[in-house]
Order: C-alpha cells, then structure tokens, then sequence
C-alpha cells in the first residue's frame, strides 16, 4: 500500500471506504437485482406473480355506490379507495372515537359502514358503540367536579345538530347534540355500548380497513353475506354463487398459515365470465 | 388457538435452520483463507486483508465507511431527477434526501417518503439496496469485534472492518437473499424493471435482503402489507421467518467463537424467553377485545390483511421490534392499545430478543455482562466472563452502552413534544398521539425502522431530530462496544477461581434476562404509563 501508506490514517479510511462503497454499489447494488431479474424470467418463475387478482379493486360506480351486481372489496385507505398510487392503512388507535371537524373517528367510520352494509344486504347493520344513524355513540360528560361530581351537561359528540341524539338522557341529565365548532375538550368522554349484539351481523371485515389499502380479499363469512344479493342481481341460483365462493377460498396454508380468504378479484371475475349480470 | 400453532411453527422452523446457518458463519466470518475473488475487491480497494486493526483504527473504518455511505445515498436522492431509471421522479428536497441516506445507512429505514411516488428503480436498488446488504453486514463486524475480544489474550487487534464488511455481505447475506428472493418470487412476488410503471419493480430481490439484514424498508409505502411485497400467507410466514434467522443464527455463531455451545444455548433461551413474553403479551391484547372500536368491530382486523389475520400480524409484529427489521404487514398504529405497547417495548428492550444482525448479538452480551457483574458482586468474587476479569473499567463502557438508547429516545422525544409543530404530527388524539410521538424516537434511535404511520415524520423539525437520534442510537453504542472489546482483548488471561458464577444453566438464564428486562425496560415505565398503558387501562 506505498500509496496510501504516506496519506494520514483518516483520509486512507476514507480513500478505501469510497471505493469499498462504490464497489458495493455495483456489486449488491447493481449486479444482484439485474440478476434477479433475470433469474425471474425461468420458466415457473416468469408467471408466478399475477398481479392482476393480487391487487384488491372497489367494485362502485362513479359516485362510489357499490355495484350491487358484484361481491364489494374491503373499505380502504388507498387514496379515495384502492389507489395503487397510494398504498397505506388509515393509522387511527383503537381509542379513536370522537370525530374532528376534518376527520372522522374510526369508531364512526365502523358505525356507518356497518349500517350501510346491513341496508345493502337486508340484513342488521347494527354494532355495539354505534348509534341508530351510523356514527360512534359516545357522549360527552361535563361534571362539576371536572372528572368527578354531579353530571352538569351531555353532549352526543359525534351527532352534529340537528341531529336527535341516540340516548334522551344520562343520569337523570337531558343529553343535547353536539354544536358544530363547540369546545367540548373538558368533557369526559364516554363511549355508550348500547344493546346491539356482540357478534353483530355484518363481519368485521367489512367495516375495517386492510393495511394496504389493496387487500383483493375478504373473508368467507363477508362472501357468503353478499351471495344471496349477488345472485338476485345476476339472476342466478345461491347455490351456484356459492359454489364458486367455494372455488375461489384459499384455506390456511399448511392448516395453520395465515386466514381463510376469498379472492374478491377472481370471484368477480369468474361470475363475469359465467354469469355476465343481466343488466350489462 | 392457530395464532399459536403458527407462531410455534415459525420458532421451530428458525430454532432448526440457526444451528447449520450458525455454524457456517462461524466458519465463513472467521479465519479461513480469502477466496480469489475477495482478494480482487481488497486489491481494487486498496485494502490489506491480512492486516488487522486496533480498537479505533477499527471504528475509524467504519465509521468512514458509513459517512461515505451516507454521502453517497444523498447524492443519489437530490439528483434522482438528472440520473437513468428515475421513472421520472424528482430529486428529494434536501432534508428528506439526509433522513432517508441516514435511514438506511443505520439500518434503521424509517420511510418518510412513499415509495410509489418518490423513488425510482435506481434509487431503490443502487442506494437503498446497498445499504439493505451494507448496513446489516455493519453490525455484524461491530460483533464480531466485540467476541473477538471476549476470546482474544493479550493483543490489541480486533481483527479487519473491511474484510468482516466484505464477507458478511457476500458470504453471508449475498447467497441467502438469492435464494429466499428466488422462492418469494416463485410465491407471487413480481421482480420487474420494464416500464415506468412502479409496481412493476424489482420487489423480489429487495424483500428477501430488506428481511433479513434488518433493514425492513418498503418498496411500497404499504410496506409487507402490500399485495405485491407479500402475496401469501405462505410468503408472510417466510418473511418472518428471514426476519429472525440471522440475528438467531449469530447466536450459534458466537458459541462456536468461543468454543462453548453451551453459551449459545445459554443464550438463546434468554432470547427465548424474552421473545416469548413480548408475543404472548402482544397476543393477549390483540385478541381481547377491551377498546372501544374492537369492542364495535369484533375484533383488531382495522389495519390487517384478510389473508393473514390478527394473529398472524401480531406475530409478524413482535418479530419485526423484537428484531431491529422494522418491516410491517399491518399497521401498528391501529393495533390494540396494549398490543402497540408490546411492540414498542420490543424496541425499548434495545432489541435483543433476537435483534438485529449484529446488534441483537452485541446488545445481548452487554446484558450478559450485566448480569455476570451483578451476579459476581452477589456470590462476593471478581466477576469473571470466559476468564476475563468484569472489573470497573470493562463496566463503565457497558453503563455507557446501557445509558444510550433510554436518554436519546427520551430526551428527543421531550424535545419534539416541547417545540412548536412538534405535537401537530400526532395522527391521533390523547396518549395514543404520545405513543406515536415515542415509538417513532424508540424506532429511530433503535434502529427499527417501523412506524406507527399516523404519525407525519416528514416535517423539517421531525426529518432533522429523527436524523440525530439515528446517528447518536446506532453510532454511539458502537463506540462503547468497540472501546469495550479492545480493553477485554488487551487482558491477560485469568485462572477460573472456585466459586466464580458460572455463567451458564438455570441460574444464569434467570439473572440474565432479569438484568435485561430491568435494565432497559425500568427507565421506560413513566412514559409506557402516558402512552399505551393510560390509553388501554382509560
């Protein structure tokens, strides 16, 4: 190393360190990807990705309204709904209850797509901590001891007047609507459970969102909710939808691995290619 | 019920594959003769390979190495726009450009860009796929200096940085992320570089290396959530399963190092029992249903994939911040209160359990010292570990290296609660916004990675704050450890006296995981109690 032997020890680190970097770059940088690309284009590894079913899609007209001839995908945060652009999850806590001006709670998503699932298939759309209109049933506590004390003043926090709210009265107190832009920070928030069930009808699948925003999948409980609806539309036998329900569930890997989970994409897809809907 | 018979699956199947794995490195990261190859690359470096370093000559090259890596990535990133393979993305404003070069440089890969949106195929594979392989094979060397140390008698030389650099890269990462990318792929994962379309990108090659070397990064901003990144449960369970093995496998390595398996037994059931308690404590609040949206849901599927599931996001979950990855398949921030908690106490108990590649190892001899000091001072001898005297000077540096991660993570998070704008990128409201705030400092300064993704990290204030508590969370402890392993190399060797701990079996499993968990965990308790635990227990 006569070269670097008269530079100091600092600067010959970083003569070698830039090469060592620059060979790096080329070597895992560079050289590893292409030649994983190339390795990928071998027969049975060329078509093992199918991109086209592995992306979730909504399955809604314009407006966003579900096309009721088609099973519904998850609710989702990608962009305005499965944008591949935009991939992510909507990030609120599992205490995310209250709704802001410019955002609603997570609790009031769930309630309104719970009910908006339950009118589309005929069936229960209520969930405990939901109001009869869909939004999170929590009041707003105001006592005279700030937490502790006489109950002065209720609030139904997420039903904006002139909203009537879920509840008449909470210990004896009458329970008001919530002013648009009022500060209700002092108060102490209490979510109400109500009487719904505890394993309400619509699953939850269908009222929350996936981490991707792009999950093609649902579950076999959120399917078989659809296939009566679907089979009405297409004019075809619920028997022969869920048949292909049963075609398109992918069962836990090894038994254990992972859910069951049905390929909304290709269920769709099959149901076009059977059964194209009567109005299309 | 299958949430467990996976996760005893996935234990399984690493416990199995860490002992040959463990073994070759053993044999491939020491001694042995430079293959012709190697020997080509230390000629065009300008590296002598056979000539080994002292304690600071050693941390003068990596640190070298690190603040070349870092330039480099940086320049990659601003002028993105001017380079081939951009698919037309721009360069990245300057700070973002330093948080993402630093990011990956640490192995933390904390993304505060979207990577459909901002990165193209150059950026992804020369500068963040460099790093993925760099900066694993960069903790790596800092272990193996330290247990070279730990078996060396009276020398200062703590062996060569860029050749343990060069071979853990290409002996160790290099050949097994081809073959884990080559069975992703065969699992639906594309691997792509026509088009200018981003999701036909080369996802394959870098999950298998952004997996297992720690890096945890996403090629999608969706991370191993994304369709694309993670098509199966099949490829879930492998991706955890990468997640875990080398810094698993490490711990064989080590025993083999020092000529004693049973260390590494020893080892590895602290490991064990550390990573069991942080999963059955993150299963236990993903699966009741205490919060109120879970109450209303049914379940903590907000934030999940249906083919995956709760349990297999939970498990994922703990692997990835028990691990340094830092790679997601869910989002953490809409975990259960609790189960969040868990995730960040992963990362607070310095990530040892297994860690990163490297830094797991590492981290977890400190506690090891810890507990063979404190064990020592009890039986009322010179506490000894592989004959080498644990005196004051050797416990100063691991204090030093104790006292890093807890006054960085906390003090940055004060900072960034205290100033202006500090508080307005809280995703959500009350102590789940703290919980983000101090998960996002605790994933920067440990080298994580993973975020609770409410949380906007891009701001100028967070982007620069973020920056220092990478530096001073990965460089730092590496100072000490490197400080430490030259003074234990330089010690003569010492006779075993009767009645030294023995620092194996029951007894030292016990005191070793109790040091562990005190010693990091203590110091968190008031800021759990403000974050997660008043969010699960309100």
């Amino acid at each position: 190393m006569a070269r670097t032997s008269t530079l100091p020890r600092w600067a010959a680190h970083h003569l070698a360190a830039v090469r060592v970097v620059l060979a790096l770059t080329l070597l895992v940088g560079l050289a590893y990807p292409l030649g994983m690309t190339l390795l990928a284009q071998a027969p049975g590894l060329r078509d093992a990705s199918s991109r086209d079913t592995l992306i979730g899609k909504a399955y809604t007209d314009s407006k966003g309204n579900p096309l009721p001839g088609y099973f519904q995908s998850r609710p989702s945060n990608a962009g305005d709904g499965y944008d591949t652009a935009a991939s992510g999850a909507g990030n609120q806590g599992a205490e995310s209850v209250v709704d802001t001006a410019d955002k609603p709670s997570l609790l009031t998503q769930v309630c309104s797509r719970s009910k908006a699932v339950g009118e589309l298939e005929h069936v229960d759309g209520s969930r405990p901590y939901c109001t009869p209109d869909g939004v999170g049933a929590v009041l707003g506590v105001f006592r005279d001891g700030g937490t502790t004390g006489r109950v002065t003043h209720v609030v139904s926090l997420n039903q904006v007047c002139p909203a009537r709210p879920f509840v008449s009265s909470y210990e004896r107190v009458v329970v008001g609507c919530a002013e648009p832009g009022a500060d209700y920070s002092r108060a102490v928030v209490t979510p109400v459970r109500g009487d719904a069930p505890a394993r309400p009808e619509v699953p939850a699948d269908a009222v929350t969102a996936s981490g991707s925003g792009l999950d093609p999948d649902i579950t076999p409980a959120y399917a078989g909710l659809q296939a009566s609806r679907v089979a009405r539309e297409r004019g075809i036998g619920e028997d022969t939808v869920r048949a292909l329900i049963a075609q398109y569930t992918t069962g836990r890997a090894l038994g254990v691995l992972g859910e069951p989970a049905v390929n909304v994409v290709e269920l769709n897809a099959a149901l076009d290619r059977t059964h194209p809907s009567r109005g299309a | 019920m299958y949430g467990w018979i996976q996760a005893s699956l996935v234990i399984a199947v690493v416990v199995g594959l860490h002992v040959p794995l463990g073994d070759y490195m053993a044999r491939a990261l020491e001694g042995g003769r430079h293959l012709r190859p190697e020997r080509t690359l230390y000629r065009l470096c300008g590296v002598d390979p056979d000539k080994e370093q002292n304690w600071r000559h050693y941390l003068g090259a990596l640190l070298a190495f690190s603040a070349v890596s870092i330039a480099a990535l940086f320049a990659l990133f601003t002028l993105q726009d001017k380079l081939p393979w951009s698919l037309g993305r721009d360069g990245m404003p300057w700070r973002l450009a330093l948080h993402t070069a630093v990011s990956f440089t640490t192995n933390t890969s904390w993304q505060n860009y979207a990577g459909e949106s901002t990165t193209g195929h150059l950026a992804v594979m020369a500068g963040l796929g460099t790093q993925a392989f760099a900066s694993g094979a960069v903790g790596i060397c800092v272990a193996l200096a330290l247990v070279r140390g730990l078996v060396r008698r009276g020398t200062d030389r703590l062996g060569n940085f860029w050749v343990d650099l060069v071979r853990s890269t290409f002996r160790v990462f290099l050949p097994l992320a081809v073959v884990s990318g080559i069975v992703l792929i065969a699992l639906g994962v594309p691997q792509h570089l026509s088009g200018s379309d981003q999701l036909a990108a080369p996802v394959g090659s870098w999950e298998s290396v952004k997996l297992m070397s720690g890096d945890g990064g996403g090629v999608f901003n969706a991370n191993s959530a994304h369709p694309l990144e993670n098509p199966s449960a099949w490829s879930n369970t492998l991706e955890i399963v990468l997640m875990l093995l080398i810094p698993t496998a490490l711990i064989r390595t080590y025993g083999r190092l020092v000529g004693s398996l049973k260390q590494s037994w020893t080892l590895l059931a602290v490991v064990g029992i550390l990573f069991g308690l942080l999963l059955a404590a993150a299963n236990l609040a993903q699966s009741a249903h205490t919060g109120t949206v879970s109450a209303a849901v049914g379940g903590h599927t907000e934030g999940t994939e249906t083919r995956f599931g709760v349990p297999a996001s939970t498990l994922f979950g703990v692997s990835a911040t028990a691990s340094a990855d830092g790679a997601a398949n869910a989002s953490y921030d809409s975990f259960s209160s609790l189960g969040g908690g868990v995730l960040l106490a992963g990362m607070m108990l310095g990530e040892i359990a297994p860690g990163g590649t490297g830094s797991g190892l590492y981290g977890l001899l400190m506690a090891v010292l810890v507990a063979v000091f404190v064990g020592g001072l009890m039986v009322g001898r010179t506490p000894e570990y592989l004959r080498k005297r644990i005196g004051a000077g050797e416990m100063r540096y691991v204090v030093l290296y104790a006292l890093v991660a807890p006054t960085a993570i906390l003090v940055c998070s004060a900072i960034a609660v205290a100033l202006p704008g500090g508080r307005s990128s809280m995703g959500n409201p009350g102590p789940h916004g703290l919980t983000e705030l101090v998960y996002a400092y605790t994933s920067s300064t440990a080298g994580n990675g993973s975020a609770m993704a409410g949380f906007n990290g891009a701001t100028d204030l967070h982007n620069l704050l973020m920056v220092a508590a990478m530096l001073i969370g990965r460089y730092l402890p590496m100072v000490f450890v490197l400080a430490l392993a030259g003074r234990l190399a330089r010690q003569r060797p010492g006779v075993v006296t009767v009645g030294t701990l023995r620092p194996h079996g029951v007894n030292f499993v016990v005191l070793a995981t109790g040091a562990a968990l005190v010693l990091a965990l203590l110091n968190f308790l008031p800021v759990l109690s403000l974050g997660p635990v008043a969010e699960g227990l309100l």
